[in-house]
């Protein structure tokens, strides 16, 4: 019924659009047609900002305890803050400036390995290409962090050998990110790279270019929205991994974010609540602010990926 | 899209190639280049195979050939696909390749392999180490033994001791090499006290270093069963022997002064006759004694079992709440005639842009029984056990879950409707459809064709969405009953984690076999749904 009555009214707005000013505002024929979508919008905006006020709230909070936390900015001072900054048996500057390094360098090697990847896919016919496309595929549905006991067991043997490829070395799990690289991300290059037109290529071929020369100077900069969602792809998915971090790294200083911020709360759970919210809010931060302002090719990107 | 059809027929004489193009091709390839990126190219080629030089050498060293030949083979496949012409593609594969081989696919083998081992704690490396480790764990001071002048002596960030034994022979050694005679030691009083190439550790550094020092123990000889010198102080030690002899021929473990024998038996440790083990052991192949204990052990099949259950159960609910959410807000917000559509979407859509695994974190301590925000503050001090009950923990999950993934399907959904062509809509209402039988008989399946792949990827990732779990719940309440440490919400990924990784009594083989059942099973779904999915574009 509810779904019938807006349809219905639609025609008629058409026309009320066409010819405006004619007929008065009147609030049920409002309601019917988009009112109830402010309030459906209303409504989802609580549940999805909610949280979020409740984290922001919890850092602010000078009294740092989890049921102090619950009266929504009932005080407020930067207490937490300086206490995240200032406990050596925690370093969450460290924890940050790592998962930085770590997700930026994963993020880079990801979008240049997949372009590398996805412009040899897209542009050239070789022998097995299509084989390649297929394991690319079934290879990416077995994920990385299944299989976590072995490499942990490879980095111990590793770095038994090589010390910059052992366990508790960001390299070395960078290295690991690295191994995931191809998959989805080279798929949804592969997609975007065959959108330019290859004309383009046989163009700059007569004039004279070559293959690296093409990739590097012409493809590179008309594929550049997609670089971006998989770059911002990855590094999202890097800076929440728990499960492989956790294990490479052991010592607190070469820690990430996330693993550091769950033992944070793991340890003391209620007592450390607003130091834990005010990590939670400066990790947050960047990684939602690139979000927003890249929104717009994310979104993009996603439907590029789903609707051809 | 005609002029380049003749655009293209025009350049058909031209493409095909005599000798002589083929040769301007190449030079004009070459040209193009330029010098720079040949130097790059060069350079970057040179620091690979510099690092693999090193990295050969090293190997060669430590004697340890399979990598050795592995790190030779990729070297030369990386030499040659570069430097021979032609093999353009896998010029450009390579790099993301050499990645994908060692920590994609070998990884998976080797998890393969490891699931039929039993390694894990106290049968975590060869049989040497462990007797090794043996003999030195139950070594004793000699009584009456003599004294041994010692200097601590560094190199390379190694501590060696430097012995005078009583008789003034210098020897030197440290817990990996045993001790070795030398002769160019300088002496002072009767005791060697610095010897060429090594750093003598002064007194200060000593005590700085007092507990890696005294928990040092360097081998007489070759020999576990001579005996090895331990320092209480860093400037004399003593000669300790172990109660556990090893016997080599025999292959057996004696105990000195029980005098009980101790045989290999295959299993991975000496094991007396009367089955007693002595710890640690080391990994052997057991064959599927992994998979047999998962699937016929009781305390590890009952959960075994109703964690799958769980997993399955989870990953739908979860595709199916986020995915009903999200179209419900697509549909709503999909109205030209709104105003404020923007802000709406923005605000929404901020879950999504917040780090998953700090989402759950937050939710975790909104939810928690005593102190949470939802008991304290919105019902007003009742205790409901959100992550503690079974089944609550479960709804909890899928809740904070909704909260999570709805702003992606909505953002999905949104594009797929944007992107169905309005002249079919416009069709049906011709046709006499209203709008329920549009939405139903049109919109959806068109929806679902472009959506579905989405749909199985998200039913994917959410099979293995360890974060949310052990974040969440840490997979609890715990079931007290099981063989194992696995609780009521715990899926398939995080048993596997807490088999390998929590606790003192780590299953690396037991954690390897549950991952390979989750393959098979992942495996298995997959080929399912890609039929399923081809089914759908068919539609189209």
């Amino acid at each position: 019924m509810s779904t019938s009555t807006p349809a219905s009214q639609r025609t008629t707005t058409t026309t009320a659009a066409a010819v405006p000013a004619k007929r008065p505002f009147k609030f049920s024929r409002w309601f019917g047609a988009t009112g109830w979508r402010h309030l459906v919008g209303i409504v989802m905006i609580v549940f999805s900002m909610f949280p979020l006020f409740y984290v922001l709230s919890a850092s602010l909070n000078p009294n740092g305890t989890l049921l102090q936390s619950n009266g929504l900015f009932s005080s407020l001072g930067f207490d937490n803050y300086v206490t995240l900054f200032n406990n050596p048996q925690r370093p969450y500057a460290a924890w940050f400036i790592n998962t930085l390094v770590i997700g930026l360098t994963t993020a880079a090697g990801t979008v240049f390995l997949g372009a590398l990847a996805a412009y040899c896919f897209s542009r050239m016919r070789f022998v097995g290409r299509r084989f390649g496309l297929l394991s690319l595929v079934i290879v990416q549905i077995f994920p990385q962090l299944l299989a976590v006991v072995a490499i942990f067991l490879l980095l111990t043997t590793l770095g038994d050998i090589f010390p910059i490829l052992g366990l508790d070395n960001q390299i070395a799990l960078i290295m690991v990110y690295l191994g995931g690289a191809l998959g989805v991300n080279t798929y949804l290059m592969y997609g975007f790279f065959n959108t330019v037109p290859s004309d383009l290529d046989e163009a700059a071929k007569l004039d004279g270019a070559g293959h690296a020369r093409i990739f590097f100077t012409i493809i590179l900069r008309l594929v550049a929205p997609i670089l971006a969602v998989v770059g911002l792809l990855s590094f999202i998915a890097t800076t929440s991994d728990f499960v492989i971090s956790s294990v490479v790294l052991v010592t607190p200083e070469r820690q990430t974010l996330a693993v550091g911020l769950y033992q944070f709360v793991s340890d003391e759970f209620t007592t450390n609540w607003g130091v834990f919210a005010a990590g939670a809010v400066l990790a947050a931060l960047p990684v939602m602010a690139l979000f927003l302002y890249l929104q717009k090719y994310i979104v993009s990107g996603l439907t590029a990926g789903a609707v051809k | 899209m005609q002029t380049s059809t003749q655009n293209s027929n025009e350049s058909i004489p031209k493409v095909v190639e005599s000798k002589r193009q083929k040769r301007a091709g190449r030079i004009a390839e070459h040209a193009s280049g330029g010098v720079i990126a040949l130097l790059i190219k060069i350079g970057m080629l040179a620091v690979v195979d510099a690092i693999a030089v090193y990295a050969l050498f090293i190997l060669f060293l430590k004697q340890d050939w399979v990598i050795f030949t592995v790190v030779l083979v990729i070297t030369a496949a990386i030499n040659i696909i570069y430097f021979k012409r032609g093999l353009l593609p896998l010029k450009y594969l390579a790099p993301g390749l050499v990645f994908l081989l060692l920590f994609q696919v070998f990884v998976i083998g080797y998890t393969a392999y490891i699931s039929f081992t039993n390694y894990g704690t106290g049968h975590n490396s060869t049989k040497e180490d462990a007797v090794t480790s043996l003999i030195q764990s139950a070594q004793y001071r000699v009584p009456d033994s003599p004294t041994f002048d010692l200097a601590i002596v560094e190199q390379a960030g190694q501590f060696n001791f430097l012995v005078t034994d009583p008789d003034g022979d210098v020897t030197i050694g440290n817990t990996e090499t045993p001790l070795t005679e030398v002769s160019n030691a300088e002496m002072s009083g009767g005791k060697a006290v610095s010897i060429p190439g090594y750093n003598t550790v002064n007194f200060t550094d000593i005590v700085a270093n007092q507990d890696a020092i005294a928990a040092m123990t360097v081998q007489v000889s070759d020999d576990p069963n001579d005996g090895a010198l331990r320092t209480p102080d860093g400037s004399s030690a003593y000669l300790y022997l172990s109660t556990l002899s090893f016997d080599e021929a025999a292959d057996t473990m004696t105990n000195t002064e029980t005098g009980v024998v101790y045989a290999d038996t295959g299993n991975g440790a000496f094991t007396s006759e009367d089955g007693e083990e002595i710890l640690p052991g080391w990994s052997v192949v057991v064959g599927v004694e992994n998979y047999v204990t998962a699937f016929t052990d009781a305390s590890i099949r009952g959960p075994l079992l109703s964690v799958t259950a769980w997993t399955f159960a989870f990953a739908l609910l979860s595709v199916a709440t986020t995915f009903i959410l999200g179209l419900f807000l697509a549909i709503v917000f999909n109205d030209v005639r709104m105003r404020g559509r923007k802000f709406y979407r923005v605000l929404m859509i901020l879950p999504y842009a917040f780090p998953s695994f700090l989402g759950a974190l937050v939710w975790a301590g909104m939810l928690n029984k005593d102190f949470g925000f939802v008991n304290v503050a919105l019902l007003s001090g009742a205790e409901i056990p959100w992550l503690t009950n079974e089944w609550l923990a479960k709804f909890s999950i899928l809740f904070v879950n909704l909260w999570l993934g709805f702003p992606y399907m909505f953002l999905v959904c949104t594009g797929a409707l944007q992107s169905i062509p309005d002249e079919l809509q416009e069709a049906a209402k011709m046709d006499g459809a209203n709008p329920w039988q549009i939405f139903r008989r049109i919109k959806f399946p068109l929806l679902l064709v472009s959506i579905a792949p989405l749909l199985i990827a998200s039913f994917a990732f959410n099979f293995n969405n360890f974060n949310l779990i052990y974040m969440l719940t840490n997979g609890g309440p715990r079931d007290a009953s099981a063989g194992i440490n696995v609780g009521a919400s715990d899926i398939l990924i995080s048993m596997v984690y807490k088999v390998a990784f929590s606790g003192a009594d780590r299953d690396y083989g037991l954690a390897s076999a549950f991952s390979i059942i989750i393959f098979l099973i992942v495996a298995i779904i997959s080929i399912v749904s890609f039929r399923q999915t081809k089914a759908l574009e068919d539609l189209n």
